[in-house]
């Protein structure tokens, strides 16, 4: 049967032959020059066979292909081009009528766009800066600092300081791993005179080949000029704060007062995205050791220094860094602490910012968290006003559905309607962004404020403009990428007639679009009340002690460590002030910590290790503490420069039952104890507190003067009274003080600024979410507009309609908080596991949340849907 | 004008048309011209020298009825306008003037049954 009915068709020749021909030929040739060829085919099967036709067929195909049939003439009908410049022009005027006609829906979906893209520019500036830090070190990828891990009773701890003796070692016996090792002190405030002019600057003591490292561009003198003995390189800033224009090389100055120094370069200032972005000048590291006397004093056991390298240029940094693993647990002594087996290995620049926490010896990440929350939120909010403009343009789709069944009847393919949805979605992203652009402009300098950062918009950068208009196209392309294929897909004949109805599985992809702006809009809300708690926790934290009125002066000179008798009991006479004393470190921020303390009964493995604080008599006066037992350091024993106060954790850590009396073997000596105070929040307000012993300094290691205000007088008149008395005994050194209250606050700094940032973006995710769910109700209660009437001639009161309009939208909205509730538990239980003091998370914050977010979805839907029901129902219903 | 110059496949396309009108289109000159010739005529050249053609106004066209041998597609139908009749009727002048001025022993003798 089958080959009988195949022998009444006439044989057909190959298909490719057909596709070939519809490919390249002129479409007006296309039927002659198919039918041609089909028939040629059919005489030849008949006259010559089948195989001899099939032959020949591919000659005949390939006769075909000349200039004569592949050139496009105008004949019957014509065929534009795709993107045709006429099309394009009727595209754009569309889209601008459209806009203007619908003033509303362009303001917000324009809007919202705008904000939603600032948003996303400002977090991409801010990670862009985050990830670019260091980078301008040219050898950025070979640089890393050597850090070591030690083990202190079973607990591994990551130390980022060396001893100095450690970079010769290295230099001599691993030299082949290295094209620098270098030893530096740390970047500190110190007094730079010139003559009479002394100015307080940050600078650092670091080897002489820092500067070939960091690649200094010296702007005066070379790179070798750190080689002199006593020199100094200079930023250009510093250089202009101190010699103006004139040229610095060859002056005279001194460091502190007491090393003098020869102005040998002048460096371009380092970048805010440098680690080492406020060394404000550079000396030779042997200066700080000749005029310390270093040399005698630290041995392997002093980790005070940082060991910077750069690695061989064909050396593999994981490589080095297993290398140099023994390297200082072979040289040091027990006693030097070998018994805490440090090993060291190489944390890379590349790695130093944004990676900087280390737990039990490896790495824990840091900032890069924050990196990725920031980039993600910016995403979010992305995500939300690209959500906004897609369910905008699907709810006015009805509308456009008969430009569409127009369109297609009159010949539109389906590709020229999606490229007019997707031209109209690019203007209005090419507008947004340019609005985006302006907002970015105007928002910088309060962004900066609130990020603490120098971020500048790369105005002539090529880049940048690629970037943003690359951006902004992909933006307009995923936002118009919905509509543009919804739209046109519908079917003409339908869309004409009047039969198109969008059915319910229509509005399905735009609730749930609604759905996924308010989880992230609730999971942002949540998000930002917790991190505000969590900050307000741990300020609101029992201190221990009194920051109020009390301030600090960093001691710089040894001229105010001599005098600092007389000074004390002059600025007492004033009566402006209550007490005042010297500390080893501020008060808010003690880092000295200590170990190889003996006291009985101590476990003889405990490798203990507890915070120090070498203080003067009337510490305890200046900040107010409280004692639990035995007394405060006194003037009137002088057994008491060998007492120990302790902390509460101090003496837990100790297990001291009864701790006054007993005799604690500390610095080569024995101290008593004498007194406990209760825990102060002298560290992380996150952390609980260290076990710390005071002790009445006797090495000479004060750095800070604290003093305390007088309640009833004015902190402006004591600070003047200071000042003056201060500048009166000495007079090399400048009167810089610091409020304690300031300094604590600094602690949550940090979080503060992710709580702000965090707020930020709530409220505008929850702004454009708004927006959008502005849109779309009025756009349901203009669409009701008739069932609206005719429900209020029926008797339905206007609670009846706003009810009617809100309750679709309210249920999506709890959708949303039953979806964002357990994300942001999920995220915010683990953000919180970061600190030990911290809030739990209770129940009502995510009821509020939630509770908020509704009722900014009634306010939003409610101005519609209440106007919608106060309309005149004849007005609605008067024309058909 | 040189386009009004008559190459010399056209000229037998052209001869063809004018033979088969009212029949006349690419694939019965093709096989026509095939069978008089001996070569394979491909019906691209013949379609190329019709278009020429119809470019220098020797033919018309018109598109003629769907069979089933092309799948249902019409055929373009060609025949001789009055331009070309006339270049037709010159060549032939020209030829048969050159014909007869040829002398009994000019060609050599050849065998035309080959």
């Amino acid at each position: 049967m089958k080959k009988a009915s195949n022998l009444d068709q006439p044989p057909t020749p190959p298909k490719w032959g057909d596709k070939l021909i519809e490919w390249f030929c002129d479409p007006h040739l296309q039927e002659e020059v198919i039918g041609d060829l089909h028939e040629r085919f059919h005489l030849r099967t008949k006259n010559r066979g089948i195989d001899k036709a099939k032959n020949l067929y591919i000659r005949e195909v390939i006769s075909y292909i000349r200039l004569s049939t592949i050139t496009q003439k105008a004949a019957g009908y014509s065929s534009p081009l795709f993107l045709h410049p006429d099309m394009i022009r009727n595209y754009l005027t569309i889209a601008y009528r459209n806009l203007i006609r619908n003033k509303g829906y362009s303001l917000i979906n324009i809007g919202g766009f705008a904000v939603g893209m600032a948003v996303a520019m400002l977090i991409g500036l801010w990670v862009w800066d985050e990830t670019s830090y260091n980078k301008y070190h040219r050898n950025y990828h070979r640089i890393a600092q050597v850090l070591q891990n030690q083990t202190f009773d079973g607990e591994v701890r990551t130390w980022w300081s060396q001893a100095m003796q450690l970079a010769p070692e290295l230099r001599s016996n691993y030299g082949d791993n290295f094209t620098y090792v270098i030893t530096a002190s740390w970047t500190n405030d110190r007094l730079l005179s010139v003559g009479d002019k002394v100015l307080t600057k940050s600078g650092n003591f670091m080897e002489p080949q820092i500067s070939h490292m960091l690649t200094l561009h010296m702007l005066e003198g070379t790179r070798e000029g750190l080689k002199e003995p006593n020199s100094i390189l200079l930023s250009e800033s510093v250089a202009k704060a101190f010699f103006g224009d004139a040229s610095p090389l060859g002056q005279l100055m001194k460091i502190d007062h007491r090393m003098d120094v020869k102005v040998t370069g002048v460096y371009e200032d380092l970048p805010a995205n440098s680690d080492f972005a406020n060394l404000g000048f550079i000396a030779p590291f042997d200066l700080l050791v000749r005029s310390d006397d270093l040399e005698q004093k630290v041995g392997w056991g002093n980790s005070w220094f940082q060991t910077l390298v750069q690695i061989a240029d064909n050396a593999d940094m994981d490589k080095v860094s297993a290398i140099i693993k023994n390297a200082k647990k072979k040289k040091v002594t027990a006693e030097e602490g070998a018994r805490f087996k440090p090993e060291l290995f190489l944390h890379p620049m590349s790695r130093w910012h944004l990676y900087s926490d280390f737990e039990n010896g490896k790495n824990a990440g840091g900032r890069i968290e924050y990196v990725w929350l920031f980039g993600i939120v910016g995403m979010f909010v992305l995500l939300l006003a690209c959500i906004n403009f897609m369910n905008l343009s699907t709810a006015r789709s009805e509308k456009r559905a008969k430009e569409v069944g127009i369109r297609k009847t009159i010949g539109s393919l389906r590709s020229q309607l999606i490229s007019q949805f997707m031209s109209e979605s690019l203007l209005v992203a090419l507008v947004a962004f340019t609005l985006a652009v302006v907002l970015v402009w105007l928002l910088l300098p309060a962004f900066n404020e609130v990020a603490d950062k120098k971020i500048a918009i790369a105005w002539t950068a090529p880049s940048f403009w690629m970037a943003g208009i690359g951006f902004t196209c992909f933006t307009g392309f995923l936002a118009g990428s919905y509509p543009a294929l919804y739209l046109s897909a519908f079917n003409p004949v339908k869309v004409l007639k009047g039969t198109f109805q969008m059915g319910r599985l229509a509005t399905l992809p735009r609730k749930v679009l609604v759905v996924v702006q308010f989880t992230v809009s609730v999971t942002l809300i949540v998000g930002t009340v917790v991190v505000y708690k969590q900050i307000e926790f741990a300020k609101n934290r029992p201190v221990g002690y009194s920051r109020d009125g009390v301030f600090s002066i960093s001691i710089k000179t040894d001229e105010v460590r001599k005098n600092f008798t007389a000074f004390r009991n002059n600025l007492l006479q004033t009566g402006t002030i209550v007490a005042i004393s010297q500390s080893e470190s501020p008060v808010t921020n003690t880092w000295i910590t200590n170990s190889g303390f003996v006291w009985k009964g101590k476990d003889p493995n405990m490798q203990d290790e507890v915070v120090t604080m070498g203080i003067t008599h009337d510490f305890g006066k200046t900040i107010s503490w409280k004692i639990r037992e035995g007394r405060d350091f006194s003037t009137a024993f002088a057994t008491d420069s060998s007492g120990f106060i302790l902390n509460e954790a101090a003496v837990k850590y100790m297990g001291l039952q009864q701790p006054i009396g007993e005799v604690v073997k500390a610095f080569g000596r024995e101290y008593t104890i004498i007194g406990v105070v209760n825990d102060m929040v002298m560290q992380s307000i996150y952390e609980p507190v260290r076990p710390t012993v005071f002790y009445i300094d006797s090495f000479n290691r004060v750095g800070f003067i604290n003093v305390k205000i007088h309640p009833q007088v004015s902190p402006k008149e004591a600070l003047e009274k200071s000042e003056a008395t201060f500048k009166k005994h000495f007079p090399a050194t400048p009167f810089e003080y610091k409020f304690a209250d300031e300094d604590f606050a600094a602690k949550y700094q940090a979080e503060e600024r992710i709580g702000k940032l965090a707020a930020v973006f709530a409220t505008l995710a929850i702004f454009i979410s708004c927006l959008g769910l502005f849109g779309l109700a009025s756009f349901t209660a203009e669409q009701r507009t008739k069932e609206i009437g005719i429900r209020k001639v029926l008797g339905a009161s206007v609670l009846n309609v706003w009810g009617l309009l809100s309750r679709e939208f309210v249920l999506l909205v709890c959708i949303a908080f039953l979806t964002a509730a357990p994300i942001a538990y999920y995220f915010l239980s683990g953000w919180l596991q970061n600190y030990t003091y911290r809030i739990s998370l209770s129940w009502w914050i995510f009821a509020l949340s939630g509770a908020g977010a509704l009722l900014v979805t009634l306010l939003t839907v409610s101005f519609q849907a209440i106007k919608a029901a106060l309309a005149n129902p004849v007005k609605s219903l008067r024309n058909e | 004008m040189r386009r009004s110059d008559l190459g010399e496949f056209e000229e037998v396309v052209l001869l063809a048309v004018a033979a088969l009108t009212p029949k006349a289109y690419s694939v019965a000159i093709a096989e026509d011209l095939e069978k008089a010739t001996g070569n394979t005529i491909t019906t691209g050249a013949v379609h190329a020298a019709l278009q020429r053609l119809e470019d220098k106004g020797l033919v018309n066209s018109y598109m003629g009825e769907a069979t089933a041998e092309r799948g249902g597609r019409r055929k373009r139908l060609f025949s001789v306008t009055p331009a070309g009749s006339r270049v037709l009727h010159q060549v032939r002048t020209i030829r048969e003037n050159l014909w007869s001025r040829i002398l009994p022993h000019a060609l050599p003798k050849v065998d035309l049954a080959r």
